[in-house]
């Protein structure tokens, strides 16, 4: 690595592939979406009422970006989204390191998270409306709910990775509770938590913006819900955009996130060929 | 025998404990938020079969298999056509990225607008939902493809479909099926909510409806008739899977 003055592109993290072709070829395709997107309804094969023109919605991004309260529900939808995974990652950990660890528990438990798993967090908007009404709390329930089965079931297959040898070998040199899950356990069960945080960060995302929408939490998807009824076409594609890009920086960031905390890892160390 | 009785202990112990648990908390306190089970199980054989079967069970899974299907048909469609050319795959890759990024709740409200609250609405939701997975799998699938396999279908003159067919297909499969599986499950939250936010029947309607007119037990029968659609759709999946990949999980088994 050293002394090499690489300068790298910038990819988003969407590729593996770190040289200049896909760069080019992505950047021209995204363009061409752009155009598509400008001249379809310009020259009116598409219903600019119902597709306005690019630009056009660019200029209400432009005129939301300076409003205060498209700011304050960015905010909303952002910490919401934050809080819900901080607490689905600790629930899902804690709870998928208890469940792999004694056997017992996975036996008393592992048909109850079967069952309620598959359940559709969406089943539980009125609950959580009905619950707290249209505070943040509503949409906080739905995001844990949905979030925390992608990390616990993920916790639980990383502490049963963990080889058994090197569990034993590490119980013969008496290295001791922290030691032993520190250097033995965590290193087999990070590629697993990583992976569940994407997973979780993508559906706590999903759940957010749908708890803003249907039950009117303060957020991105509520001001989204108000443009529509309110006929503001142009702004709400712009919301959709920003809800978007938000999605995107998400996967990206925690891609980013995989490379570096993982970079010892044969799956990402496989991809830099 | 014995064995088979430590199976039932084990699996039926915690849920039995937690709805007897419930029912004891809310049949001694006054809540009215959460019935407890015996008013749930009275309302229940009324609110869903008595009519709703064909009027709200069967509406919102034919268009849930309707959107599903269209979403499987076109990602694995273009997904492979675009996996096999890569200038096309260089070029799409990014737009296809920023599509699946957008959380797909919000396209009801842009979808309404063009297609309106009927069932195409809905089933445009739930497609557009479900395709992304799906397509960016199927890409990745086909990519993945043995070099050695597509030069001997060309060596040996396979035409287009028999090379899709007998070549490419299979070998993408594993990877289509777990888009697939995300898929699924979006495609049911899409489901859901689009009958949340405008419609006159379905199970997502009939909910919220419940909700609205304070009709605690009933609501929870949905939500639980909801619980149980998602369990059944997942082992379904789970079986097709099965049928699907044996062959592959047959074949890693044989390599380890």
């Amino acid at each position: 690595m050293a002394g090499y003055p690489v300068s790298r592109p910038f990819t988003l993290g969407l590729s593996a592939d770190h040289r200049a072709a896909p760069l080019i070829y992505g950047v021209t395709g995204l363009l061409l979406l752009a155009t598509v997107l400008q001249v379809l309804p310009t020259v009116g094969v598409l219903d600019s009422r119902y597709f306005p023109p690019l630009t056009e919605i660019l200029t209400s991004l432009s005129s939301q970006l300076s409003s205060a309260d498209f700011w304050s529900a960015l905010g909303s939808t952002v910490s919401g989204w934050l809080l819900g995974l901080t607490i689905a990652v600790i629930i899902g950990g804690v709870g998928g390191i208890l469940i792999a660890s004694f056997r017992i528990l996975d036996r008393l438990l592992s048909s109850t998270v079967e069952f309620l798993r598959p359940i559709p967090s969406v089943a539980l908007v009125p609950v959580a409306a009905l619950l707290f009404g249209t505070s943040m709390e509503a949409t906080l329930l739905l995001v844990v709910f949905a979030s925390t089965w992608q990390v616990l079931v993920q916790v639980i297959y990383g502490v049963r990775d963990v080889d058994k040898v090197a569990l034993e070998t590490a119980r013969t040199y008496r290295l001791g509770t922290v030691r032993t899950i520190r250097s033995v356990m965590l290193p087999s069960l990070m590629p697993y938590l990583i992976i569940g945080v994407r997973l979780a960060a993508a559906v706590a995302l999903i759940l957010q913006i749908t708890g803003e929408l249907i039950i009117g939490t303060p957020g991105l998807g509520r001001l989204i819900s108000v443009a529509q009824s309110s006929a503001a076409v142009p702004t709400m594609y712009a919301l959709v955009l920003v809800s978007a890009f938000l999605g995107v920086l998400i996967n990206s960031g925690m891609r980013m996130a995989e490379g570096k905390v993982l970079f010892w890892h044969a799956s990402i160390r496989g991809d830099q060929k | 025998m014995k064995r088979l009785g430590a199976w039932a202990f084990f699996t039926f112990a915690v849920p039995v404990v937690l709805i007897i648990a419930w029912t004891i908390a809310s049949e001694t306190s006054d809540t009215i938020y959460f019935p407890s089970p015996i008013a749930i199980l009275a309302v229940f054989p009324d609110t869903w079969f008595s009519g709703a079967i064909s009027g709200d069970i069967f509406p919102s899974l034919s268009r849930l298999a309707a959107g599903f299907g269209l979403a499987l048909i076109a990602g694995v469609g273009v997904g492979t056509l675009v996996g096999m050319l890569k200038p096309l795959r260089l070029l799409l890759e990014p737009i296809f990225e920023l599509f699946r990024a957008v959380p797909p709740p919000v396209l009801v409200p842009i979808i309404m607008l063009v297609a309106g609250i009927g069932d195409g609405m809905k089933i445009a939701v739930i497609a557009f939902g479900c395709v992304w997975p799906i397509l960016i799998n199927t890409v990745a699938g086909v990519r993945g493809i043995d070099e050695v396999q597509l030069d001997t279908a060309a060596s040996y003159r396979f035409s287009g479909r028999l090379r899709f067919v007998s070549v490419i297909l299979p070998a993408a499969t594993p990877q289509i099926v777990a888009g697939a599986r995300q898929s699924l499950a979006i495609g049911i939250i899409m489901m859901v909510i689009s009958e949340m936010f405008a419609a006159t029947n379905g199970l997502g309607f009939n909910i919220i409806q419940f909700q609205r007119l304070f009709l605690i037990p009933e609501m929870w029968s949905g939500i639980i008739l909801l619980g149980l659609l998602g369990v059944g759709l997942n082992a379904v999946f789970k079986i097709i899977e099965n049928r699907l990949l044996t062959w592959h999980v047959g074949l890693h088994a044989a390599e380890k």
